[in-house]
């Protein structure tokens, strides 16, 4: 039940790992499409929170191209359509999400990815 | 009380049963769900306002269940793979992790509106192995300063919790401060054994100007209200009816009581007559 909306808010956490930990990249993503309530409101408050870039690359590697490069000025409701259907109803089921920094591979089984880190790894 | 954070890490203790057990229970659930809905209260968001939670130490999702029903989007981490396993199978809206909270958070700064957690922040308070990365304080440093940055300014985070001794209260409310928060302990219904709760309250931003809001106090809630003296007991007696067994003072099982004791050689058994067992007309 990972669904885009927490990747775009989870970096690395792992000891040292700093800088270049975001976005986490997604391998192998076994994906799953769930319905949820369209909630406009909500999404007009959070897109100055999306990291866009992430959000657009995120969703091409999933293999959806319908989001534009830039947040369009104008947001219309087809728009807000369109994200909420990236952002809450593609679901990752199986896979892994890798660090482009340090390379920590967090597998995600049954849609729960594993974030626990070894003792060393602990900041 | 019991206390399970004595007896094993969360992980081993919520195992495939204990986790099953946790969710179904009724009791359990419902001092949950009041808990979750006292946090939310404490929480105070603007009404009307979709919000993006943090539910920590989220379990089984009894607590999300509700933030579904309030309308609020939700993240929830856990240490207990059985117990997400529960929330998976509950069909719970959120999206789950599975995270130790002292190892910190890795979410990207000013993500969420809000965190509650209710029931875990006694858990950090053993540690597990000797490594330093272990010690209560230090887990607790990585939680509080990771959440600081998770959430937004400004903000609220509420986390109820079971403290042994005031100790423990002051040495979570001092890491906590020392992390950047503002705010500090809510106590409701001091005075009660069963009903007392504790809230930490702690705000991001702000400037350190709101007050602390103050506990419930005056009578702890009254389960049984409403419920009329001794009605207890007559819902006893109709189960005992409906379950097939008679009334106990009738004359057959009075003759064969006594019965039973003169072969058994009891002494004094007073003998049998025509008023034996006999109704009583009632006297006034």
């Amino acid at each position: 039940m990972v669904r885009l909306i927490t990747h775009n808010l989870l970096a690395c956490h792992a000891k040292g790992c700093t800088t270049n930990n975001f976005p986490l990249q997604i391998k192998d993503a076994q994906l799953a499409l769930r319905e949820a309530e369209f909630n406009p409101d909500f999404l007009r408050g959070f897109i100055p929170r999306i990291e866009w870039a992430a959000l657009v690359s995120a969703a091409r590697q999933l293999g959806d191209e319908s989001l534009p490069n830039e947040v369009p000025e104008m947001i219309d409701d087809d728009f807000l359509r369109g994200l909420h259907h990236v952002l809450l109803e593609i679901h990752i089921d199986e896979g892994a999400m890798v660090c482009p920094n340090c390379g920590h591979v967090y597998p995600i089984s049954s849609g729960i990815p594993n974030m626990l880190l070894a003792e060393h790894e602990i900041g | 009380m019991s206390r399970p954070e004595l007896i094993a890490p969360p992980e081993i203790y919520y195992g495939d049963t204990e986790a099953k057990k946790y969710t179904n229970n009724t009791r359990i659930q419902q001092i949950q769900a009041e808990m979750t809905y006292r946090a939310l209260e404490l929480l105070n968001l603007p009404p009307d306002e979709p919000a993006f939670l943090l539910d920590i130490g989220c379990g089984s999702g009894l607590s999300g269940e509700i933030l579904d029903e309030e309308g609020y989007l939700w993240a929830g981490v856990d240490i207990a793979p059985s117990m997400l396993e529960v929330a998976l199978e509950r069909e719970v809206e959120g999206d789950l992790f599975l995270h130790d909270i002292g190892q910190g958070f890795g979410f990207r700064p000013g993500s969420f509106d809000g965190a509650i957690s209710i029931s875990v922040l006694q858990w950090l308070l053993n540690a597990e192995t000797s490594h330093p990365t272990s010690s209560p304080p230090h887990r607790l440093n990585r939680f509080f300063t990771t959440l600081h940055a998770a959430l937004r300014n400004p903000a609220r985070a509420v986390l109820q919790f079971y403290p042994t001794s005031d100790d423990q209260v002051q040495l979570i409310t001092q890491i906590a401060q020392r992390a950047g928060f503002g705010g500090g302990v809510v106590v409701d219904y001091p005075n009660s054994k069963k009903a007392r709760k504790v809230f930490l309250v702690l705000y991001v931003g702000d400037g350190g100007a709101a007050q602390v809001p103050r506990g419930l106090e005056n009578e702890e809630p009254n389960e049984a209200e409403g419920r009329v003296k001794f009605e207890k007991r007559r819902e006893r007696e109709k189960r005992r009816e409906k379950s097939g067994k008679t009334k106990v003072r009738d004359r057959d099982w009075i003759l064969k009581k006594k019965d039973l004791y003169r072969r058994r050689g009891k002494e004094d058994v007073p003998h049998d007559s025509k008023y034996t067992g006999r109704k009583r007309k009632a006297v006034f």
